[in-house]
């Protein structure tokens, strides 16, 4: 968030505005110590359907998209990193346990286009409908992800399973998002939702190792290696 | 959007769905699928689901044990986006208090999803 605050600071009297979405079932009492701790100037909003999955594409997180001055969206949902992560940069210590090791040389491969990004988003204030990165409205649909039948309904299946959830079902929700996953194991956050969900004890702060569980056939790290490793977790950027 | 019964109120179907019912039939920014007789009620103030979601290439799932219907997201481009107008979003902030996307009209917008998670 305090690199988006920055960017938002930049760039608020040339006409940008931010608008945070935290994506999570707990709702705002599990995002609340976040944006506290942010305390942002801009709209920062919570969304415990992740209906923005639906609407504009999003699959995984930080996801980003354009939109302009009369409401047309100018790029569709995409990889959103603006700073260098400095885990990336890490030495891996020795002696860590096995999965850690691993997730970690998995995190390391992550593509990083950070600056690039970053550099688009200015260009676009900037010079708007000019700047190269603004898309046309046929080229904004035809980049936005491909969604057949499988990915439409592993997004039913996940908002039943969240329903489920939020009504104390759990054994309905663990049965409906381990059907979304199956349908659409390219959606991240239908997966790490579920996972973090599954091995987070109450009260404590979000699991982000998402090892193993009995309730879900996947895993971060090993759905991470079956996609193709951390290199293909985002997408690269595209001008 | 979840429901629990296939003759749903258009309102509740527009608001979920980000597509707008109208006279010409259901339209999302400049694309409108036409709709057949049987899918609106006469008044035009409710609609049967199974049909619409049928026109849209939306898969409509049953959990038959709960009584619940969820219906996905149109299919019909083949894509996440059917048009590149942004649909109205509307979500609450940390104290409850709903904003609307469509609020920040004439400024430029960057929507930014994170997670804790």
């Amino acid at each position: 968030m305090p690199g988006w605050q920055a960017l938002r600071a930049e760039l608020h009297d040339k006409g940008l505005e931010i608008v945070t979405i935290g994506l999570d079932a707990g709702g705002a009492d599990a995002v609340r110590p976040w944006i506290e701790a942010a305390n942002p100037d801009h709209p920062s909003l919570i969304d415990e359907t992740h209906i923005v999955d639906e609407l504009f594409g999003v699959t995984n997180v930080p996801n980003a998209v354009w939109i302009d001055e009369r409401g047309m969206i100018v790029r569709p949902a995409e990889p959103a990193n603006i700073e260098h992560s400095p885990l990336q940069d890490m030495e891996i210590p020795d002696g860590l346990p096995e999965r850690i090791h691993d997730m970690l040389v998995e995190v390391k491969e992550i593509r990083d286009d950070s600056e690039a990004y970053r550099a688009a988003i200015v260009d676009w204030v900037e010079n708007g409908a000019d700047s190269p990165y603004a898309l046309s409205p046929d080229a904004v649909v035809a980049r936005s992800l491909p969604r057949g039948r499988d990915e439409s309904e592993a997004a039913a299946c996940f908002e039943l399973g969240r329903h489920l959830h939020d009504a104390g079902d759990d054994d309905g929700a663990v049965t409906w998002w381990r059907e979304a996953h199956r349908l659409d194991p390219n959606n991240w956050t239908y997966k790490r939702q579920a996972w973090s969900l599954a091995s987070t004890a109450p009260g404590e702060p979000s699991d982000l190792m998402q090892g193993p569980t009995d309730l879900y056939e996947g895993n971060w790290l090993d759905d991470v290696k079956a996609s193709g490793g951390g290199a293909n977790y985002y997408p690269s950027f595209q001008p | 959007m979840l429901t629990t019964s296939l003759d749903v109120e258009s309102s509740a179907f527009e608001a979920a769905s980000g597509w707008h019912l109208r006279p010409e039939g259901a339209c999302n920014g400049d694309v409108c699928v036409p709709l057949p007789d049987g899918v609106r009620s006469s008044d035009g103030t409710r609609v049967q689901l199974d049909l619409l979601a049928e026109r849209l290439g939306a898969p409509l799932v049953h959990d038959e044990e709960r009584g619940l219907y969820a219906m996905g997201p149109a299919t019909i481009t083949g894509h996440a986006l059917t048009s590149a107008e942004a649909p109205e979003l509307e979500l609450p902030d940390l104290d409850g208090n709903l904003f609307r996307l469509s609020s920040l009209h004439g400024r430029k917008v960057l929507l930014v999803a994170w997670a804790s998670w």
